[in-house]
């Protein structure tokens, strides 16, 4: 903060941007499943009303980056802060540390709309069921009010017409969109997209894609790892290159696809296009 | 006069038997009957607390509370549940007493419907546990994880997702347990508690309508779980609401 102060920009959008809220602060953040080290330090800061996409091969240790981001994995070392709060972390004595105040972290997860890569809807819930109950049952918003909220998500998605069905019976563009509406209801400050499309069959593709891209468009603040490289051109306005758990390379979308400076993002992305 | 002392002769004497009137001993039965019916509700429902406790100690308790919780599963489906009764029954109500004789206080008399429940309900609890650590492993894991990324307390999990989810994966296993439970209250006759097995012993030994006496009490058991299979299945649809049928994905 202090260094942003002495280095404003004169030019005025620089200087909008660099008065936005951080969302997010991630530094230094190493992860270790064993012996293997999946994260050996990325550091990330997103900004209120920035789009960043994480790209990178398999094992690259993106989709583990995003879920130590709300904890679903803890991380072995390293600073995170969420909607300017630093979490509290110790040691656990064995060389890694986990959250220190549950409900901290319950906080923060209720302010972040995870969308998984296999829906993870509840199934014993219809869809407007599963879009109301964190707002209702972790929130504590009134019945009432969560329906109103939750029926016009659905409709935002395309489903109104399927509130009242079980996820079972829907298809798995339906249930990720689902999914997305689900994520909306928190009203949160970061969405995370975990591969919100690799489980999908191509033709259902696009129908998601168009919802997290109308999302991006009206300066929602996300997080997302993809595989769906034209997509992270569209809508990102940050990119970054995981490669073996460091970030290999990482800029504006325009830089980073138009012209690659490392040999291997200049071949994943021949591989992948 | 062999005949009528096995099977009465005449009809109307089958009904002087079972009337509910003494001299006729149909109410001693019923009083039988819902005794057991106490005694099977309320071990089950004592099984099914323990159960959720066992299963959640087992999957996700520390290693002293997940070895405990392997020794009492091990211990009481080792042993057989008779020999379990007649032990819990007698040194259990002696051991309360010493305790209580200890502390100062005056020995209780334990009243034996809540001996019968505390005792077959501890029984029940070690295969409730086991039905039930099966039923939440059965869970797909991203529920739960997609629970804990929107920031639900465990408590909150367990009683929005992880319960009604496991729900139709733990029924024919606790559908069973229920049965059970209605049978294993006959065990309780040993201990000289009045449920519908004992009653039926004593209205046999007393007329020497053995054959008749013991034909109703079948009769009212098979009753008991033709109503309860009735239950059961309006539960089990309910608790695969949103699953699709097994018919149609064959």
């Amino acid at each position: 903060m202090m260094m942003e102060a002495v280095t404003v920009s004169t030019d005025p959008l620089q200087r909008a941007y660099s008065e936005k809220a951080e969302a997010i602060h991630v530094e230094n953040l190493h992860k270790r499943f064993g012996a293997l080290e999946v994260l050996k330090g990325v550091s990330l800061t997103a900004k209120d009303g920035d789009v960043v996409a994480m790209i990178g091969g398999s094992g690259s240790g993106k989709s583990t980056f995003l879920r130590c981001i709300n904890f679903l994995e803890n991380p072995t070392s390293g600073v995170i802060r969420i909607n300017g709060e630093d979490v509290k972390m110790v040691s656990d004595g064995h060389g890694g540390m986990y959250p220190s105040n549950r409900r901290q972290i319950e906080r923060i997860r209720s302010k972040l709309g995870m969308v998984f890569q296999n829906f993870n809807l509840w199934q014993h819930m219809t869809l407007i069921q599963n879009v109301i109950e964190v707002p209702v049952h972790v929130l504590g918003m009134k019945r009432d009010e969560a329906m109103v909220i939750g029926e016009q998500l659905l409709e935002r998605v395309g489903l109104s017409a399927k509130r009242d069905v079980y996820p079972a019976y829907l298809s798995g563009g339906q249930q990720q969109r689902g999914a997305i509406a689900r994520a909306l209801a928190i009203q949160p400050r970061v969405m995370l997209f975990d591969e919100p499309t690799s489980a999908l069959d191509p033709e259902l593709v696009g129908e998601v894609l168009r919802v997290i891209g109308d999302l991006a468009k009206e300066g929602r603040t996300m997080l997302l790892v993809t595989h769906e490289m034209k997509f992270a051109r569209e809508v990102a306005s940050h990119v970054m290159y995981l490669h073996n758990g460091i970030v290999e390379e990482e800029g504006p979308p325009e830089e980073l696809f138009g012209s690659p400076k490392s040999e291997r993002l200049k071949q994943f992305i021949r591989t992948v296009s | 006069m062999a005949d009528t002392s096995i099977i009465p002769a005449a009809l109307s004497g089958i009904f002087e038997l079972l009337s509910p009137n003494p001299p006729g001993w149909g109410g001693n039965l019923l009083r039988g009957l819902a005794h057991s019916l106490q005694i099977a509700l309320g071990s089950f429902g004592m099984g099914l607390v323990i159960g959720t406790l066992g299963a959640y100690g087992k999957l996700y308790g520390g290693p002293v509370v997940r070895d405990l919780a392997a020794i009492y599963t091990t211990l009481v489906r080792a042993i057989p549940e008779l020999v379990l009764i007649l032990l819990l029954y007698y040194a259990g109500t002696d051991l309360i007493n010493r305790v209580l004789e200890g502390m100062g206080y005056q020995r209780v008399d334990i009243s034996g419907l809540v001996a019968g429940i505390v005792v077959l309900g501890f029984v029940q609890g070690a295969y409730a546990t086991e039905v039930l650590r099966g039923a939440i492993k059965s869970i797909p894991q991203g529920e739960v994880e997609a629970a804990r990324a929107y920031g639900m307390s465990p408590s909150l999990m367990m009683r929005r997702i992880t319960l009604p989810a496991m729900l139709p994966h733990a029924l024919p296993g606790l559908a069973n347990l229920w049965l059970i439970s209605t049978k294993d209250t006959s065990l309780l006759a040993v201990v000289g508690f009045a449920e519908l097995t004992l009653e039926t012993r004593q209205a046999a030994g007393a007329t020497k309508a053995y054959f008749l006496f013991y034909v109703a009490a079948g009769a009212l058991y098979l009753f008991i779980t033709l109503f309860s299979n009735a239950i059961i299945g309006r539960v089990e649809i309910w608790a695969r609401r949103g699953m699709p049928s097994v018919k149609e994905a064959r």
